[in-house]
């Protein structure tokens, strides 16, 4: 490769989109190391697709700079378009085709002759299990057929960059297991896949690093380790016999623990981030708590360790959750 | 619903990590295609869309052959003195009036495709950037076709004989059908532009019936008053309506025929950069 990319397949600085008084990205700096999988989490609103949508040549940045390796976004636009592939929110296929009429179009539009568009296609296909379907109209495909045919069309010719926007909103838990293996198979082959999602535990299992945007604005990046150090590996969840008892299990659980301790809008239930950098492991913890809770004769209905959620997240890392909005905008 | 969905999620297939490790490793991308394949390619994804929704060609069957019926009989005994007679005259330029008029479902079609996601694939191909919009025309080139034939057969049946034969009627076709091509970019246009189908349909209405009835379609311009002749002779669907009528009548008015291109290519000239320019921004 003749430029200089320091191994990266994404460097933005600075990135700014505007639509009319909206900053719907705010100065994003990213920096995507090359073969990798890079997640964007955040709500929904926050400017992850916006973002995607101008490294990917669809939309033309307001401010700021975006590179691909090493190809401005906007000035190179073509040579981008020829390393990237773009699976979108929604099915970015054609419906009304069916799905081989479908892939051997990309085929064709991708440069593949008549013939291997063909045999691409069904190879394709019978890859992704839907070979059964692939002479049905799209229309007629079920959620996780649909985010296969999409995955399978960016495919077509391996890019060397993947984007894949949200690829399992609105899946069953079935169907979005399949599509992680299909995100590790491609990333084991040397593309590089960035992949946007509203879930803490999609991007803990694909990425190795993380940004987490909101507001159009990246709030925290790092590989997970760093980002669950500074926000707690997990949480854990209890719901008390009795609600009276709510605010002396609360301050076993802080003096235990020495963490965030949350009051749940259930009169009955209580949260507390463990597993952070500087109060060690989780389950450890989590049964310390338990002991204490049980020495101080509070009796616990249930009680779960989990992932903290993308609200948790919010919360650690900005103080307001993800419906809040800041103080400083007008609510609508 | 939700039963159906998982039930048919379950007898899925499962994906298969080492074929399609195989795969990703042996595919490397080709050489992009050419403009011409890459807008033939888009010209077959219309084609393969009237194969799977015929109901479509519904607008260049049942809508022309109504056109030329009713007018044919509505004022063939009032201005020619019978409908046989009138049809020699009228049937070129109700040909160019329909075909013109089904131009406009070029805008819909388009618009409806920018609400979905295939747009942005698209958009996302290293390919000749027009080449998308000239394979939605391409489609409507062979639209346009069928309507011209559906026409010219009923005329036929109830008594159009064209003088110019066999290729003065095939030339005025080709002509309308490549006239037709280049003014469909105005619709392009205003598909990119419109936010929603029905606004689409609104403007097209407004433009497509002024233009189309102030022409030399139904009668002689010349009972007109000078204003509307200043108009409806400079327009170019008088133009084109003369030039087709002249090919199938058998004469050669190279004047008329000049004119139609000539408007033809101000339109691909004008409204082809602009389609882009909205199609690059959106």
């Amino acid at each position: 490769m003749s430029r200089h990319t320091n191994g990266l397949a994404i460097e933005t600085a600075g990135l700014v989109k505007t639509f009319g008084e909206t900053r719907a990205v705010d100065g994003v700096d990213l920096a995507v190391p090359a073969g990798t999988v890079y997640g964007v989490l955040g709500p929904n609103g926050a400017g992850k697709t916006t973002t995607v949508k101008m490294l990917a040549t669809l939309l033309r940045p307001d401010g700021g700079e975006a590179h691909v390796f090493g190809l401005d976004v906007v000035r190179e636009a073509d040579e981008v378009r020829a390393r990237v592939s773009l699976t979108g929110q929604y099915a970015s296929v054609d419906e009304d085709l069916t799905g081989t009429e479908n892939l051997v179009l990309l085929g064709r539009l991708l440069g593949h002759g008549k013939k291997a568009a063909r045999v691409r296609s069904g190879q394709l296909l019978e890859a992704f299990g839907l070979t059964d379907a692939a002479g049905r109209q799209v229309k007629h495909y079920s959620g996780g057929m649909r985010r296969r045919i999409d995955i399978a069309a960016s495919i077509l010719s391996t890019p060397d960059l993947l984007f894949l926007d949200e690829p399992t909103t609105g899946l069953d838990p079935r169907s979005r297991n399949q599509v992680w293996d299909i995100v590790r198979a491609v990333v084991a082959q040397g593309t590089t896949v960035l992949l946007t999602t509203q879930y803490l535990d999609e991007a803990d299992q694909l990425a190795s690093r993380i940004a987490v945007i909101d507001h159009g604005r990246v709030i925290a990046e790092g590989t997970k380790g760093e980002l669950k150090a500074s926000v707690g590996a997990g949480s854990v969840h209890l719901r008390l016999r009795n609600a009276e008892q709510r605010p002396e299990a609360a301050d076993v659980l802080r003096r235990t623990l020495d963490a965030q301790v949350q009051l749940e809008p259930d009169p009955v239930a209580v949260t507390a981030r463990v597993g952070t950098a500087t109060s060690g492991d989780a389950a450890e913890q989590a049964a310390r708590a338990l002991g204490e809770l049980a020495r101080a004769g509070i009796t616990v209905d249930n009680f779960s360790l989990g992932q903290p959620s993308l609200d948790e997240v919010f919360l650690a890392l900005t103080g307001h959750d993800t419906h809040t909005p800041k103080k400083d905008e007008v609510p609508a | 619903m939700s039963t159906a969905t998982s039930t048919e999620t379950q007898d899925l297939a499962p994906v298969s990590a080492e074929s399609l490790a195989a795969l990703l490793v042996g595919g490397r991308r080709p050489p992009r295609p050419s403009a011409l394949s890459a807008s033939l390619t888009f010209g077959r994804r219309a084609m393969l869309k009237i194969k799977h929704v015929p109901e479509q060609l519904f607008d260049v069957t049942a809508f022309p052959i109504m056109m030329v019926l009713m007018y044919t009989y509505l004022f063939g005994g009032a201005l020619a003195g019978s409908p046989k007679q009138y049809i020699q005259f009228l049937l070129p330029g109700i040909l160019v009036m329909s075909v013109v008029m089904i131009t406009m479902y070029t805008g819909v079609s388009v618009n409806t495709d920018i609400e979905k996601g295939v747009f942005d694939r698209f958009r996302t191909l290293p390919i000749w950037r027009p080449s998308t919009m000239v394979g939605y025309l391409l489609g409507d080139a062979l639209r346009y076709t069928i309507a011209s034939v559906v026409m010219l057969t009923v005329g036929l049946i109830i008594g159009y004989r064209p003088d110019g034969g066999v290729g003065g009627v095939l030339a005025g076709i080709a002509l309308l059908v490549a006239f037709s091509f280049a003014f469909s970019w105005i619709w392009t246009m205003f598909g990119l532009l419109l936010r929603t189908e029905k606004s689409v349909m609104g403007v097209s209405m407004m433009v497509i019936f002024p233009l189309t009835f102030l022409s030399n379609v139904f009668v002689d311009p010349s009972t007109m008053p000078g204003w509307l002749q200043a108009f409806v002779n400079n327009s170019p669907i008088t133009h084109l309506s003369s030039a087709v009528r002249g090919l199938m009548a058998g004469d050669w008015p190279a004047a008329e025929v000049g004119w139609s291109l000539g408007w033809a290519g101000l339109f691909v000239l004008v409204f082809g950069p602009v389609t882009m320019r909205l199609y690059n921004r959106k």
